[in-house]
């Protein structure tokens, strides 16, 4: 592990990555201790200011601080990518693995279920969801968890088959292990490294989606700072001010090359075979 | 080959006929009353029972299903009840702006992703390809509607050189154009990034190989070799990318034409969800995933023409 960090700090793009990443999970983990001002505390006789040394990326239309709220959407932020993709990982991996080693109907019909899930364009779907179930955090994760399911299982589905032909698990067959020791022992840690490298390049497509819904209006309800909704006060006011705009995609626009640029330079180090296949 | 067009085009009908179904399902699902909610807590006990009917509501779901498949044969999405006009007349209204909207910002993303990862494959390692290399990813990352949130900022509101509302007034090309150029922009920023990648991955795949070095070995000039024999394989790929990258440049498409409020099918599924008009939403999102499903069928099924490795797969 700190070999790797090693060597990830050693290419520039990298060490720049990591870098970001630290740095905003760090911002939205100790907000409550960075922010000058409470995120949601209206101030409206100092609405729609521009940066000051007081308000550090200005105010919005209430007079809140952007630089808190963009601190505080930082905590919704990694909050819904770390639940959502943990859970779409387990419930993905155990699909992709019964469709994998399960009698061939199973895996059909699993296969259909990927299919389907990913015949609907993602956000149609979750605004289709939102609309019948309602605006909150949850229901975004979800979305999200349904929706990256497939991804997820589509990659162990594939390994697994790779795998289920070796000798080894077929020694370990006529050796009378269970199905489940032989998946959780002996396919598992096989297929965990690419999983890992594609969890960590989904992050910014989550934080994005989570962000675009808040921004919908269809995310976090108000006055909860997200990105999306400090993006969404930005887009109503955008001929009054341009601070909300850059404050909610700054960070947005950070974290998405962060995760970015650390997942690349991981499949580099890790896997280069994935390079072309991702 | 025909056995595989056949089984893959099966495939599709049943995934639209199952996604349908989940969206049948999930409205029955939810709780309260989809009739009273669209008319609101003043709402009479009589006018909810003539909402639900008109909506189709009262009867059962697998009939209320399989009346939704019967009538979708005809051509028939069914009735706005707000409006009172045909669903299916109101959805294909609003299409083609989506079409000509998508089909904008995937010919300028080609026009300038693909000369540039072109480029940096012919001058591997030098700066300008690593600096394409890193804004390709800048790119690819940027989030479609904080691209289109930040180009109404810069170019409609600031520089005022692009109109920042609509679609153009109808019969007037210019204006059209005009109000074509921000929105395609936001959608086909990403995928400059995306093609960009692609082509220089498949072009360095593609330079490596005999019939190149044959082609050199003739004594054929560079450019011949490049453009006639490279690009034209190493271009390949991008196809069935952007067939199956139908499904974000949909979600792409509904957040610029929400941004820029652009007529559009994704606004149309978002203002029919705001409104809680669920024939609309209905109707839009069948259209959308068939039209997903459809460019994702195509391109599966020009992978399977081009690789038969593929056909044995499904």
């Amino acid at each position: 592990m700190i070999l790797l960090l090693k060597r990830i700090c050693r290419e520039p793009m990298g060490l720049l990555g990591l870098v970001l990443v630290v740095l905003i999970s760090l911002s939205a983990l100790l907000a409550s201790v960075i922010a000058p001002h409470d995120p949601i505390a209206l101030n409206i006789v100092d609405r729609l200011q521009g940066p000051s040394a007081n308000y550090i990326l200005g105010t919005d239309q209430l007079g809140r601080d952007l630089f808190s709220r963009v601190l505080y959407g930082g905590q919704v932020a990694l909050k819904v990518a770390l639940i959502s993709i943990a859970l779409a990982l387990s419930i993905g991996v155990l699909l992709g693995m019964l469709a994998g080693f399960g009698p061939s109907w199973l895996d059909n019909l699993i296969m259909l279920f990927f299919d389907t899930i990913r015949s609907f364009p993602t956000v149609m779907f979750a605004l289709a969801t939102v609309a019948l179930v309602g605006p909150s955090l949850s229901t975004v994760i979800v979305v999200i968890v349904i929706t990256s399911i497939p991804n997820y299982g589509r990659v162990i589905r594939t390994q697994t088959l790779t795998i289920k032909n070796n000798e080894f698990i077929q020694a370990e067959r006529v050796m009378g292990a269970s199905l489940g020791r032989i998946l959780w022992v002996h396919v598992l840690p096989n297929v965990m490294g690419p999983l890992m490298i594609l969890a960590s390049m989904d992050i910014p497509t989550v934080v994005a989606l989570e962000a675009g819904l808040s921004f919908l209006g269809m995310g976090v309800k108000p006055p909860t700072p997200s990105w999306g909704s400090i993006l969404n006060d930005g887009y109503t006011l955008i001929r009054n001010t341009p601070w909300p705009i850059i404050a909610g995609s700054l960070p947005l626009v950070l974290i998405t090359l962060g995760f970015t640029f650390l997942g690349e330079s991981l499949r580099d180090l890790i896997d280069p075979k994935l390079r072309k296949s991702l | 080959m025909l056995l595989y067009i056949t089984k893959r085009l099966l495939l599709g009908v049943v995934i639209v006929i199952l996604a349908v179904t989940v969206l049948f399902v999930m409205i029955h699902l939810v709780p309260g009353d989809p009739a009273r909610i669209l008319l609101g807590p003043r709402a009479t006990t009589e006018m909810i029972a003539t909402m639900s009917s008109r909506m189709g509501l009262d009867q059962p779901l697998p009939i209320q299903i399989l009346k939704f498949f019967g009538n979708l044969f005809r051509g028939d999405l069914g009735m706005d009840v707000i409006t009172k006009r045909p669903v299916a007349e109101i959805v294909f209204g609003q299409l083609p702006f989506t079409l000509w909207l998508i089909f904008t910002a995937i010919t300028f993303a080609a026009l300038i992703g693909i000369p540039l990862g072109c480029y940096s494959a012919l001058h591997r390692n030098t700066l300008i390809d690593r600096i394409t290399g890193i804004l390709s990813i800048a790119c690819i990352t940027a989030p479609a509607f904080v691209v289109a949130l930040f180009s109404l900022l810069i170019f409609a509101v600031w520089l005022q050189w692009f109109p920042a509302v609509g679609a153009g007034e109808r019969g007037n090309f210019g204006d059209q154009v005009a109000h074509i150029v921000l929105p395609a922009f936001a959608i086909g920023l990403s995928w400059i990034g995306y093609l960009a990648r692609l082509v220089r991955a498949s072009m360095l795949e593609v330079m490596g190989e005999n019939h190149i070095r044959t082609a050199r070995a003739y004594g054929l000039p560079e450019r011949v070799v490049v453009f006639r024999y490279a690009l034209k394989l190493a271009v390949l790929p991008t196809v069935t990318v952007i067939g199956v990258g139908m499904g974000f440049l949909l979600s792409a498409a509904l957040f610029t034409e929400i941004v820029f409020a652009r007529p559009g099918i994704g606004k149309l599924i978002y203002d029919s969800i705001i409104t809680r008009n669920y024939p609309v939403v209905m109707g839009s999102v069948l259209v959308s995933t068939i039209l997903f499903v459809a460019s994702t069928t195509i391109s599966d099924l020009i992978n399977a023409w081009l690789d038969p490795r593929i056909r044995a797969s499904l």
